[in-house]
């Protein structure tokens, strides 16, 4: 169920005059896999972003119910860096520009 | 923290370590991705190729990098009955990335040749096994928790 939406597929071409890159609002997502417990990714959330249980789990839940929820945004410097360390705990997470 | 885990499994753990150590250095950081390991190095960027480009590059890196240097926390504190916080995190961390393989192959299609963390088990070995470490990552959760 959860392989087929990863791969990349439509550049978003800058128009000349845009406001830069570094100051676009991104999303950072976690999707639902098949694999991660729902414990872990509480774990996993408690422990990268400092969230409470409750937030946590609320989060997990809505992951699990909908597919996805937003787990942290910002700048894209900081949503890579969230994307990165959710990808060193093996959570399926993506970015994206907060439209 | 405390962990109570059987000679066998710890055996079975040193094992399955040994085949994901192999298994993550048989891949080139700009090489194919075996079927197994795509959860492992997911995608950053899902509509900006130059960015997932370059996040690739960099990030695999320092994912195998880190995913080695965890393997190497457990292997060191294989036997050991206490484990310090970052051991802990270096246990959970392995302990996903195996389920996250075996899970991801058990899964794949039935005509896929791959065959990874398998030396010869049939596939309701491979379920006990996954099984058993959706169950030690769960004890591994909960303690860590409290």
């Amino acid at each position: 169920m959860s392989q087929t939406e990863s791969s990349p597929v439509v550049t978003d071409d800058e128009s000349p005059g845009s406001i830069t890159d570094e100051d676009t609002p991104w999303v950072v997502l976690v999707w639902n896999d098949p694999i991660n417990l729902m414990s872990y990714v509480v774990h996993v959330l408690q422990k990268l972003f400092g969230y409470s249980s409750e937030k946590a789990t609320q989060l997990m839940l809505d992951v699990h119910h909908k597919g996805r929820a937003v787990v942290s945004n910002g700048n894209r410097e900081k949503a890579e860096l969230d994307v990165f360390r959710l990808h060193e705990f093996g959570l399926w997470a993506t970015m994206q520009k907060d439209v | 923290m405390e962990v109570k885990i059987g000679e066998e499994e710890r055996q079975l753990i040193g094992d399955l370590i040994d085949q994901l150590r192999e298994l993550l250095l048989a891949t080139s950081p700009e090489g194919k991705l075996d079927p197994s390991l795509r959860r492992l190095y997911p995608t950053a960027y899902v509509d900006d190729v130059r960015h997932e480009q370059e996040y690739q590059r960099s990030a695999r890196d320092q994912l195998l990098e880190r995913r080695l240097s965890h393997l190497d926390v457990v292997e060191a504190t294989l036997n050991d009955a206490e484990l310090d916080s970052d051991s802990v995190t270096a246990w959970i961390t392995t302990v996903n990335d195996l389920r996250l393989v075996l899970g991801t192959h058990l899964d794949v299609s039935e005509d896929d040749e791959s065959k990874i963390l398998d030396s010869g088990e049939p596939q309701e070995q491979q379920q006990a096994i996954y099984h058993y470490l959706s169950h030690l990552l769960g004890e591994f959760v909960e303690a860590a928790g409290r």
